[in-house]
């Protein structure tokens, strides 16, 4: 057995490549992974940035989660909404979450949001786009507010409103008629649910639940489910099944407790030498 | 290649299809049938309008649901139209709702190499006392025998209709059944019919059997449902939902009463009744 090389080759590891080709020619294709469809959006206000999301995860044309969070935590100060492969962003946003704790114990300095920018853009383009994490990065530091869209190959843009997600067509004709600089909180706040409200209503991809969270230098504000704009009414009818609706083709029924033997113990004070 | 590599030569070519999303249902009933579908139209990510109906009037006792490549479907339902005006003009009478079904059978197949990329479901009330979950080829023979019997009996005030569905495939393959569902949300839908109205996977109470057939009220029900529960999950179900309901000569027209949102098609109070119930369905 050759010993191990110490050189760890950069990005993924291919090798699976032939097989899942030869797999998939013989009529194995690879599994769907779950995408987010979604609408993400960010918008700069007078005293931060607002960060919008809807709620719905698709496997295809099907609903897999009508409730997911789509407004990762990156630090107390410092949030990301994930569009894309929904495994990509969830592991990809922990990760550099953790990665900016530890920064931030060893530079002694509150976490800056460029540096989880760099953290992510460096990450993503290393893996050449098959990483499918589209991003939303938006906080305020110590330098001030900012808010960063990252694309899955790894380019950023740095603007005062973005979107993102199957989405971000709709949500972004809402920004460009409505955004307008130093913003008070409730216009920003409404901007960005009608906004993510035009993903879900127009984009199949997107629905459910408007999430937000306002970031100011002072604190952030999730607002889970800001918005429900879409309850399930009452359905007409109870689906019961009486008992014994399923049929059953044996049956055998065991005695658990063979024997039964009570015997009482006097209590003693635990013992702690 | 879409992934950007050059591993072998490529050839693009038109494609005359795509797919409209969307999803229809109907459901036979002793005396009445129950023909659906929502109203939403999509291609891709994106809605094309939240009200297109699928479900059209044929005759006065006959509907048609189309679904799939919603250009094919609507210039189907017209050509439809047409042969079963023809008919009316040729003999003087609505074509009976098998023949329409055998009619649809022909039409599609004569475009066998070039298909109409449409699932069809007709449904509508039979004129015989013709029993249902019959097979098609039970059908055949029985008919033989009883239109000797039947141009005896002629045209009696007193012979009521059956609740009738047929289910076709895009290029012509048909059968007669008691419920059917089409479409993008047909996977969610059908297994929920196979379980409410042929009660498979239930054994019954003992010393009890299942109904054989339900009433309007709890069918309607179902129906709502079925669509509510596949709007929450595909998304190309939604906006509004069409529920035809056809009522065969002389059944009362009392439990409709209660449903808001009614319309009536029909012109005759004596013959056949027709409704449309209208509903909203989720819009995200």
């Amino acid at each position: 057995m050759a010993t191990a090389s110490a050189y760890r080759s950069p990005g993924f590891d291919f090798s699976n490549e032939i097989r899942n080709n030869f797999l998939s020619e013989r009529g194995v294709p690879l599994p769907k992974a779950t995408s987010t469809g979604t609408t993400i959006v960010g918008c700069l206000f007078k005293d931060g940035i607002v960060l919008g999301a809807d709620t719905r995860a698709t496997e295809g044309p099907i609903v897999a989660d009508k409730n997911c969070e789509k407004i990762h935590f990156i630090t107390d100060s410092i949030r990301c909404c994930g569009a894309g492969t929904a495994a990509d962003t969830e592991f990809t946003t922990a990760m550099i979450s953790s990665n900016m704790e530890l920064h931030a114990l060893s530079t002694g300095r509150k976490p800056r949001v460029v540096t989880a920018m760099t953290m992510l853009k460096q990450y993503l383009f290393r893996h050449q786009g098959q990483v499918g994490a589209a991003l939303v990065l938006g906080g305020v530091d110590a330098t001030g507010p900012h808010l960063f869209t990252i694309h899955p190959h790894g380019s950023t843009d740095k603007l005062p409103y973005v979107t993102m997600g199957s989405g971000s067509l709709a949500a972004m004709a809402v920004f460009e008629a409505g955004w307008r600089p130093n913003m008070e909180r409730a216009e920003a706040l409404d901007l960005v649910t009608t906004a993510v409200s035009a993903g879900i209503f127009n984009d199949l991809g997107s629905g459910s639940n408007v999430d937000a969270c306002v970031i100011t230098a002072s604190h952030t504000e999730m607002l889970r489910n800001y918005v429900k704009p879409n309850e399930r009414v009452q359905k007409e009818r109870s689906y019961g099944f009486r008992r014994g609706t399923t049929a059953w083709k044996s049956e055998s029924i065991r005695q658990m407790v063979v024997e039964e033997d009570i015997t009482f113990i006097a209590p003693e004070a635990m013992d702690t030498s | 290649m879409p992934d950007g590599s050059y591993e072998r030569p490529q050839q693009r070519q038109f494609n005359p299809y795509s797919e409209n999303g969307g999803t229809i249902l109907a459901i036979a009933g002793a005396d009445f049938s129950v023909i659906a579908g929502d109203t939403r139209q999509s291609e891709g990510y994106s809605i094309q309008t939240r009200y297109a109906p699928k479900v059209f009037r044929l005759t006065e006792r006959a509907v048609l649901a189309v679904n799939g490549f919603a250009a094919d479907g609507n210039m189907f339902v017209k050509k439809v139209k047409q042969r079963l005006e023809w008919y009316r003009h040729a003999h003087a009478k609505d074509m009976p709702l098998r023949a329409i079904a055998r009619l649809i059978q022909t039409m599609l197949y004569a475009q066998r190499f070039f298909p109409y990329y449409v699932y069809n479901i007709l449904g509508g009330i039979e004129e015989d006392g013709t029993p249902s979950h019959v097979s098609h080829t039970a059908l055949v023979r029985a008919h033989a025998r009883a239109h000797a019997h039947a141009r005896a009996l002629t045209h009696s005030a007193s012979a009521l209709g059956t609740g009738a569905v047929y289910s076709f495939d895009p290029v012509g393959s048909y059968e007669r059944e008691a419920c059917r569902a089409a479409g993008a949300a047909q996977s969610l839908v059908q297994p929920f019919l196979d379980n409410q109205i042929y009660f498979k996977n239930q054994t019954p109470a003992p010393g009890t059997n299942h109904p054989t057939h339900l009433p309007l009220p709890d069918v309607l029900s179902i129906v709502i449902d079925s669509f509510t529960s596949a709007t929450e999950r595909h998304i190309e179900v939604g906006d509004g939902l069409e529920i035809y309901v056809v009522l065969a000569k002389g059944r009362s027209t009392q439990e409709l009463a209660s449903i808001g949102g009614l319309q009536e098609l029909s012109t005759r109070a004596e013959g056949d009744r027709m409704f449309v119930i209208r509903r909203d369905l989720k819009k995200d």
